[in-house]
């Protein structure tokens, strides 16, 4: 059975009734769509165009990728649940759940880490072709975006064993939780559209080599 | 003028947060899966979209509430995102290039 | 205004608001505005430096009063000075000051960031501007096409000043129209419908969404120049496949939402001086407005008309030949709704009027030129040409500065408390109008005949000297027109007549409360009835078409002496925006001199953001349980 969620501290009235911040945060959401967006942009739009390797096919890990896609999506569940453990007052397993967030988010990017310098060990680096250029900022703003997003996973915890994060004032883990997800979601279009449309690509190039 | 309220009329519950989760899970396990079946190659593309589109959807309309908030939010985020879609519809057609071949 | 301090974050919060660092600690939009203004107007002198040294440097042939380096830094920085740091600023400014007021509230959503907003936009003019102090402004053009911005062809800092500062200024521009987004939807007075906001409000909100959508694709495209410049990436590099497309492509994705970015605010000020002057409402209203939503989407399908000739392909062409000519469907539209207006209404012509009407004259040039533009057969023998000069300046002079201008001199009484001179204002736009004319004009024609863009210096052959010349001496008008619009500005604010707070028998609500406004705007926010809601309690139009001024009209509520402004409650002065805004400034600047600058930079935009987020609210005692309260905005 569900507690009651409490109404939210009265902020000043709104034309709408809907809180400021949080049309705030889905517009500017809206918006990192275009930043994205123009990033995948340049991706698509130079695959296949490097001039020499390495390609794609010779360095992409997909099943470890696809651990680490993983990994993210399950930060979006624990966030959802540190939000609605908030909600509901619950300010223990809050913490808990936010701080399950941040250790995953951690472990994604750990993990990107790991990716990012077995590539370079291999000879891909930003300067080596297109792909190496496109891949590495591509991914590399998403994780600037999670790092920033963990940042204020830690500040909440911090915040929480404070004494400052009031159920009535969920709003704020409601709006970190979206920052949260929608750095999610850019994942699911990046791991769709660069990783695993190589696959075939990975396959052939075993096969040639007689795997 | 109305004032602020959490006023939303249904909260999934926690444990519909995790069979959403356990959707996720498994349409990215498909989705590993179809990319090492050569039979669905010609059609792997697009199998891919939709199932990713899927997963957007879900973390969208779930995770992120939109589905139960008021439609403005949607409409500021749908606003970006097709716009998006547009542009790099409209770009990918300027550069004439197949991408997923 | 607030009665104590609370200390709960590092420092208390500020509560004064006089003095330097009263404006220093500012989250009051007026304010804001009005810093908006007067750095821009300074930018824009500058700006107009630059412009004249070009037109000295044009005005004869083969003469050498710059280096050729120095001229293309000259035309670049003049571009981009005045498209960046002076005419959208100065439109920010007017949100500012006139947005909170025509809908009823007594400021924007998120003060805090509208402040922050100001200082990102000093702090990144400055650093986009630095470069002259080096001999290295940027000299590869505004569009600054790749790959001529590459390391390699442009070796110097300039190009680093103009990514770095693009950067910046693209914070200062998207937060503050996030900031216009949220307040226009969500603080509208009660009974303010959407088809109720005045014209400008409406433009405000369709701008700040192009600023939104438009800023993150440039700032891919300039971070993807910083990073082949830095870091040896191939974004642009041929040789690594790099094609110099896609960087003009991504420039003008957010290139052609930002011609109506510029546009816009000025059609939104002209919308609302124009019925004051006429004593009419605005023609065909829910029309201007659809108008400009169109404009607004619409802007999206047309950026590759700049891209004309560089081998699109006939496709291409055709689609945004046809999108182009499409779009000046629902400008055209507005024009006649503004000749409508103007149509038998009772018509004063004042200096803002005056430079409302001469913005419909010379915009309607400038569309002309625009329409041969879309053609693209025509367009292959414009591109690149002073034919192209001729049509910017027509649309951003004879268009937005004009409408700004416009702005100045209708809503300096609001905000200052007196009038402008109005005798000296019309010369002074006489002068400005014919000056203009002359500098801009014989630009159509010198462009026809073949004189090409961005050229240093012509041979006496090509019959081109004649008009450079003039055009030179017209420039040389318009800016000493410039000069004296200055001086009346000033004097003006020293000594111009006393304004009551309706000098022009308004329709809108900003001129219903004192000149200058209160700090509070309203004493009690009004409930609005019908668009034009201040004309409307100050007269009704009867069956006869007759209108007559309401006995005891005019006002909002009786006895709104009663009202306790002492306890309106308003947002608290704040030093947090701008600490991170001089963080945000140095991680930009530390970039192009010295990268311990940027972490230093960083670490106090962090303290600035920590600082920000969780700074103490000064409440009255007596009014709120809640004391430890964390406002996040």
């Amino acid at each position: 059975m569900e507690a009651t969620i409490a109404p939210q501290h009265d902020e000043h009235a709104t034309t709408t009734g809907l809180d400021h911040r949080k049309m705030l945060m889905w517009t500017f959401l809206g918006s990192d769509c275009l930043f994205f967006g123009s990033l995948i942009a340049t991706y698509l739009i130079y695959r296949g165009q490097s001039i020499q390797g390495p390609f794609p096919y010779e360095v992409f890990d997909i099943p470890y990728t696809s651990v680490s896609a993983f990994v993210l999506l399950m930060s979006s569940l624990t966030m959802v649940l540190a939000l609605s453990a908030i909600q509901r007052g619950d300010q223990r397993n809050f913490r808990i759940w936010v701080i399950a967030t941040a250790v995953l988010g951690s472990v994604f990017l750990g993990g990107q880490v790991y990716e990012f310098t077995l590539f370079v060990s291999e000879g891909l680096t930003v300067k080596t072709n297109l792909f190496g250029t496109t891949f590495f900022v591509l991914t590399g703003f998403h994780g600037v975006h999670v790092t920033i997003g963990v940042f204020m996973l830690l500040s909440l915890v911090g915040a929480s064993f404070a004494g400052k994060v009031k159920q009535h004032q969920s709003i704020n883990v409601e709006l970190i939780g979206l920052y949260w997800h929608f750095v999610d979601i850019v994942w699911i279009v990046i791991f769709t559209v660069v990783y695993l449309v190589e696959a075939p690509a990975i396959e052939a190039a075993k096969a040639a080599v007689g795997h | 003028m109305s004032h602020v309220s959490e006023h939303d009329s249904s909260h999934p519950s926690p444990s519909r947060y995790v069979g959403i989760a356990l959707i996720l899970a498994v349409i990215t396990g498909i989705e590993v899966w179809i990319v090492y079946q050569s039979f669905l190659r010609d059609i792997m593309v697009p199998l891919l979209l939709v199932l990713s589109i899927g997963k957007f959807v879900l973390v969208v309309m779930y995770f992120m509430h939109l589905k139960f908030d008021h439609k403005l939010f949607s409409i500021l985020f749908v606003g970006g995102f097709v716009l998006t879609i547009g542009v790099l519809t409209a770009l990918f057609a300027l550069f004439g290039r197949v991408y997923f071949a | 205004m607030a009665t104590g301090t609370r200390t709960g974050g590092i420092l208390a919060r500020p509560t004064s608001m006089e003095g330097v660092w009263g404006w220093v600690t500012t989250v009051d939009a007026k304010r804001i505005g009005m810093m908006y203004i007067t750095t821009s107007i300074l930018f824009f002198l500058w700006g107009g430096i630059q412009a004249l040294v070009v037109r000295t440097q044009l005005s004869y042939p083969g003469a050498e009063f710059v280096s050729p380096d120095t001229y293309n830094s000259m035309f670049t920085m003049h571009a981009l000075t005045m498209i960046f740091l002076a005419i959208m600023p100065m439109s920010v400014g007017f949100f500012n000051l006139i947005v909170p007021l025509q809908i009823g509230a007594r400021d924007v959503a998120f003060p805090r960031m509208n402040a922050l907003s100001y200082w990102v936009y000093l702090f990144g003019g400055l650093l986009l501007s630095m470069g002259w102090l080096f001999g290295e402004a940027a000299s590869s053009g505004w569009f600054a096409y790749a790959p001529l911005t590459e390391s390699a062809y442009a070796a110097d800092r300039g190009m680093d000043f103009y990514v770095l500062g693009l950067l910046v200024l693209g914070v200062s521009s998207m937060a503050g129209a996030f900031n216009f987004i949220v307040t226009i939807i969500n603080l509208r007075a009660p009974g303010l419908t959407w088809f109720k906001l005045p014209v400008f409000v409406w433009m405000t909100f369709i701008t700040s969404i192009l600023l939104v959508t438009a800023f993150p694709v440039i700032t891919v495209a300039l971070i993807e120049l910083m990073f082949d410049r830095y870091l040896g990436a191939n974004f642009f590099v041929a040789a690594q496949g790099g094609d110099p497309l896609l960087w003009q492509h991504l420039f003008w994705v957010f290139g052609h939402p930002e011609v109506y970015i510029l546009i816009l605010p000025a059609m939104g000020i002209v919308s609302e001086v124009l019925p004051t002057f006429a004593r009419k409402p605005l023609f065909g209203y829910p029309v201007i407005v659809f108008s400009g939503i169109i404009i607004g989407v619409m802007g999206w399908m047309v950026w590759s008309h700049h891209m004309f000739t560089v081998g699109l392909g006939t496709v291409a062409v055709g689609v945004f030949t046809v999108t182009t000519m499409l779009i000046a469907v629902p400008t055209g539209v507005k024009v006649f709704s503004w000749m409508a207006t103007m149509w038998k209404g009772s018509i004063a012509l004042t200096t803002a009027n005056l430079y409302a009407i001469g913005f419909i004259a010379l915009f309607v040039i400038g569309g002309l030129s625009g329409v041969s533009h879309s053609m693209s057969s025509s367009d292959f023998q414009q591109q690149d040409t002073y034919y192209v000069v001729a049509h910017i300046h027509y649309v951003l002079f004879g268009g937005s500065i004009m409408a700004l201008f416009s702005g100045l001199y209708y809503w300096f009484p609001k905000f200052t408390g007196r009038m402008m001179n109005e005798r000296y204002g019309k010369i002074q736009f006489f002068l400005l109008f014919i000056g203009m004319n002359i500098a801009f004009g014989p630009m159509h024609w010198v462009g026809m005949d073949g004189m090409p863009r961005r050229i240093y210096t012509y041979t006496s052959n090509m019959g081109w000297d004649f008009w450079n010349m003039v055009s030179t001496l017209g420039a040389f008008l318009l800016g000493f027109s410039i000069l004296l619009l200055l001086h009346n500005l000033v004097r003006s604010f020293k000594k111009g007549e006393i304004a009551d707070a309706d000098p022009w028998d308004g329709r809108t609500l900003e001129w219903s409360i004192p000149s200058p406004v209160p700090h509070y705007n309203f004493a009690r926010i009004p409930n609005v009835v019908s668009r034009d809601d201040w004309w409307a309690r100050k007269y009704v139009t009867g069956e006869d078409g007759v209108t007559h001024p309401i006995p005891q009209g005019g006002a909002y509520a009786e006895n709104e002496e009663d009202v306790d402004v002492h306890s309106i409650h308003l947002p608290d002065p704040s030093y947090w925006p701008l600490v991170t805004a001089i963080g945000l400034a140095l991680m930009g600047g530390g970039v192009v001199f010295h990268l311990a600058i940027s972490i230093v930079g960083a670490l106090i935009m962090l303290v600035g953001i920590y600082g920000w987020a969780f700074e103490p609210v000064n409440e009255p005692d007596e009014e709120h349980e809640e004391h430890e309260e964390q406002v996040i905005n």
